[in-house]
C-alpha cells in the first residue's frame, strides 16, 4: 500500500511534482502514467525517501520509507536502468545489497536464475546491454521478496521477448498480493498490464481510475454500421437516443448506443447489416485528450485543490 | 617539489650518472606495470569474449515466478550497522580498480624507495662526508608515501564518487535510507583499509631501504631516533588523507572535482603558499599537509621552526578529515540522493 498526500516538490522554481494525491492498492498492477517531464519518476525518488518533499508526505504500508525497519524486505525498486557500478559484477552487486538488509546469501543466486543472469553473473556489469542491466535491476528490485514494488519504465531497452516477459512478471507479483507501481509514458503499454491507473500531467493528478473504466468512457467509442437500408436505419437509431455520423464510405458511426442495441435496432426493422463492429478510439487516444485537458487546466487554474502557498 | 618529497631527498646524494641501484628500481617498477597491463588486458578480453557468449542466454524469457518468495518470515529487529558494515566492505572489495590500485600502489612505492635508498649507497663513496652526516636514512627509505598517499587518496574519493557517477548510492539508499549510518560503515571500512595498507607499505619501505643501505652506508632501525614514529606516523598520515578525500567526495560527489581537489591542496597549494610573501608564507605553511608529512618523516637534523611537531601535525590533519567530514555529512542528509 503507497499512500501520498498533498505530495509536492519544487526543484529551485520548477514546480515537478503539484499536490499529488492517490493511492496503490495490493493485489493489483497500477500503472503511473504521465507524459516526458510530468513527473514520475521524481514521485518514485520521493516515495523511496531518495528526494525530500517540499510539501506533503507519502508512506508506504502506513509509514515514512526512513522508518521502514528492512528496507528491502518491505519496498522493492527500479528506479533507473544503471542504477549499479560498472566495475561490479551483478553477483557483487546483489551480494551488498543483500548484506544490508540480513538477506541469505543464496537469494542472490535464485534472484540470478529469475532474471536469467546467471551465466554472466560473474562478469563486470559495465559491460551489460541495456535489456541486461534492467535485468539486473529488477533483480535487484525483488531481492528482499518485497510486499511493495516501484518499477520506473521498466520496459525501456527491452526486447519484444523481454517486454512480455516483465508484463507476465508484474501480473504475476500483484497476482501474488503485492502492490504495484509502474511508470510508463505509453498508455498502449500499460493497458496490457495495469489493472489501475493514476494519470498525472504537470505534476498534477489528472485522475486514478481503472483502464476498463477510461476505456468505456472514451469519448471516442462509437459503433461501425454498414447497411444498404441506412436510410431507414438512421431515423430509427436517432430514436432510441443515437448521434450518428455519416462517414465517406457510406458507413454510419453510432454513439450513444452499444453493438447489441444497433442489432436489435436493426431487426426490427428487418435491415440487413453488413458490417456491426465496436471502434475504440486507442487508449493512446484517450490518454493524449486527459493529458491535453490538464495543460489548459493547468493554465486557468485559480482554485486548484493546493493554491500555492505564500513562500 | 613539495615538502615531503623533498623531506625525503634531504639526505639523498645527488651526483652524475645513474648507479646500478636506480636502474635495479626502475627495472622492478617497468617489469610490476608491465605485468599488471598485461593481466587487466587478459581480464578485459576474457569479459569481451565470455559477454558474447552469454548474451542471448541472458535475453532469453525468464522462468516461471515460483521462486520469488523468500520462504523466511522477515527477523525481528531492524538491519543494523553491522550489516551495513560487511556491505561497505562488499563494496570497496568488489570494485577491481580498487585491488589493482593497491597492488600498483605497493610496486611503485616500494620501487621508488628502492631506488631511491640504492641510489644513495652506491654514491656514497664518492659523496663529500660532510653530506654524509645530514643523511636521514629513514626518511630517505618512505619515499614510496609519497605515491601511496595519492593512491589512498583517490580511493577515498573512488570509494564516494564511484557510487554518485554509477547511480548505486541511489540502490544504497533505498536499502539502508538512514545515510548518516552509511556514510559511518563506509568511512569506518575505508579506514581501517587504508590504515593497514599505508602501515603495510610503510615498514615495507622502511625495512627494503634500510636492507639496501649496506655499509658503508649508514641505515636505520626502528630503535634509532625517530625511526618508529617516522614509519607509524606516515602510514598514519597517508590514511588520514584517505579520509580526508573520501569527505571531499561526499562533500562534491563528482570524482573529478573531489579528485582535483585532493591534489590541490597536496601540490598546488605549496605553490600558491610559497609565492606569498616570506614571513606569511611559512606561518601558513605549516597547516599544509605536505609540510605536515614531511616532518612526519624527517628524523635528523634541527626541528623546523615553521612546523607542527609530528603528532600535533597528524592532529590538525585528522581535523581537517573531520572537518570535511562533517560537512560531507551534513550536506548527504540535506540534499536529495
Ligand atoms: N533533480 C532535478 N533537478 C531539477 N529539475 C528536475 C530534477 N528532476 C526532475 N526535474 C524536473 O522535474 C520535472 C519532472 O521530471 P521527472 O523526471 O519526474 O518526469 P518523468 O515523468 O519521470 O518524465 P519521463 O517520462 O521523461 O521519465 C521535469 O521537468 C524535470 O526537468
Ligand atoms: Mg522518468
Amino acid at each position: 500500500m503507497i499512500e501520498a498526500r498533498g505530495l509536492t516538490k519544487h526543484y529551485g522554481a520548477k514546480v515537478a511534482v503539484d499536490g499529488l494525491t492517490f493511492d496503490v492498492r495490493p493485489g493489483v498492477v497500477t500503472g503511473f502514467l504521465g507524459p516526458n517531464g510530468s513527473g514520475k519518476s521524481t514521485t518514485m525518488r520521493m516515495i523511496m525517501g531518495l528526494d525530500a518533499p517540499t510539501r506533503g508526505s507519502v508512506t508506504v504500508n502506513g509509514q515514512r520509507f526512513g522508518d521502514l525497519r528492512w528496507p528491502l524486505r518491505e519496498v522493492g525498486a527500479l528506479l533507473e536502468a544503471r542504477a549499479f557500478h560498472p566495475g561490479r559484477t551483478a553477483r557483487a552487486h546483489l551480494t551488498m545489497l543483500a548484506q544490508t538488509n540480513r538477506l541469505p546469501a543464496h537469494r542472490v543466486d535464485d534472484l540470478l536464475e529469475l532474471v536469467g543472469l546467471s551465466a554472466v553473473a560473474d562478469q563486470r556489469a559495465g559491460k551489460f546491454s541495456l535489456g541486461m542491466g534492467q535485468r539486473l535491476g529488477i533483480a535487484a528490485a525483488l531481492l528482499g521478496d518485497p510486499g511493495v514494488l516501484l518499477f520506473d519504465e521498466p520496459v525501456n531497452g527491452l526486447d519484444p521477448d523481454g517486454i512480455r516477459w516483465v508484463r507476465h512478471l508484474l501480473r504475476g507479483l500483484a497476482g501474488e498480493g503485492r502492490t504495484v507501481f509502474v511508470s510508463s509514458h505509453l498508455m498502449s503499454e500499460m493497458s496490457l498490464t495495469a489493472d489501475e491507473v493514476v494519470i498525472i500531467g504537470r505534476g498534477r493528478l489528472i485522475e486514478q481510475t481503472t483502464i476498463e473504466d477510461l476505456l468505456a468512457r472514451s469519448a471516442h467509442q462509437f459503433v461501425r454500421v454498414r447497411s444498404p437500408q441506412a436510410a431507414a436505419l438512421a431515423p430509427a437509431l436517432e430514436r432510441e437516443g443515437a448521434t450518428l455520423t455519416v462517414e465517406d464510405d457510406g458507413s454510419l458511426s453510432v454513439r450513444g448506443l452499444d453493438a447489441p442495441d444497433v442489432g436489435d435496432v436493426a431487426a426490427a426493422l428487418g435491415a440487413t447489416l453488413h458490417e456491426l463492429s465496436t471502434q475504440s478510439a486507442s487508449l493512446e487516444e484517450a490518454f493524449m485528450e486527459l493529458t491535453d485537458a490538464s495543460i489548459e487546466y493547468r493554465g486557468a487554474a485559480t482554485d486548484g485543490p493546493h493554491p500555492a502557498a505564500a513562500p | 617539489m613539495t615538502g615531503l618529497l623533498a623531506a625525503a631527498h634531504a639526505g639523498l646524494v645527488r651526483h652524475a650518472g645513474p648507479g646500478h641501484g636506480l636502474r635495479l628500481g626502475l627495472l622492478v617498477v617497468v617489469v610490476v606495470i608491465v605485468v599488471v597491463v598485461v593481466l587487466i588486458q587478459r581480464q578485459r578480453r576474457r569479459d569481451r569474449t565470455t559477454m558474447e557468449v552469454a548474451s542471448p542466454t541472458a535475453s532469453g524469457a525468464g522462468p516461471a515466478l515460483a521462486t520469488v518468495g523468500l520462504g523466511e518470515p522477515i527477523p525481528p529487529g531492524r538491519y543494523h550497522f553491522t550489516d551495513l558494515v560487511r556491505a561497505e566492505w562488499t563494496k570497496l572489495r568488489t570494485v577491481r580498480s580498487t585491488t589493482w590500485t593497491l597492488l600498483v600502489t605497493v610496486a611503485l612505492g616500494l620501487g621508488i624507495s628502492a631506488i631511491a635508498t640504492a641510489e644513495t649507497r652506491s654514491h656514497w663513496a664518492s659523496t663529500p662526508s660532510f653530506q654524509h652526516v645530514g643523511f636521514d636514512p629513514t626518511a630517505t627509505s618512505l619515499i614510496g608515501i609519497f605515491v601511496a598517499q595519492f593512491a589512498v587518496g583517490a580511493l577515498g574519493v573512488l570509494a564516494m564518487s564511484g557510487e554518485y557517477s554509477s547511480g548505486t548510492i541511489r540502490a544504497t539508499f533505498s536499502a539502508a535510507p538512514s545515510r548518516l549510518r552509511v556514510l559511518a560503515a563506509k568511512l569506518l571500512v575505508f579506514g581501517l583499509l587504508a590504515v593497514v595498507f599505508a602501515e603495510v607499505v610503510a615498514f615495507a619501505s622502511f625495512f627494503l631501504g634500510q636492507a639496501l643501505l649496506t655499509s658503508p652506508a649508514t641505515h636505520a632501525t626502528l630503535s634509532s631516533p625517530g625511526a618508529l614514529r617516522a614509519v607509524v606516523g606516515s602510514g598514519l598520515f597517508v590514511a588520514a588523507l584517505g579520509l580526508l578525500a573520501l569527505g571531499l567526495a561526499t562533500m562534491m560527489r563528482f570524482t573529478a572535482a573531489a579528485l582535483s581537489t585532493f591534489v590541490g591542496i597536496l601540490l598546488v597549494a605549496p605553490l600558491i603558499v610559497q609565492a606569498l610573501p616570506t614571513t606569511l608564507s611559512q606561518d601558513i605553511r605549516r597547516f599544509l599537509p605536505d609540510r605536515i608529512g614531511a616532518t612526519i618523516l624527517t628524523t635528523t637534523g634541527p626541528h623546523n621552526p615553521f612546523a607542527f611537531s609530528p603528532w600535533v601535525g597528524l592532529g590538525v590533519l585528522a581535523l581537517y578529515a573531520l572537518g570535511v567530514n562533517v560537512v560531507g555529512a551534513i550536506l548527504l542528509t540535506r540534499r536529495d540522493a
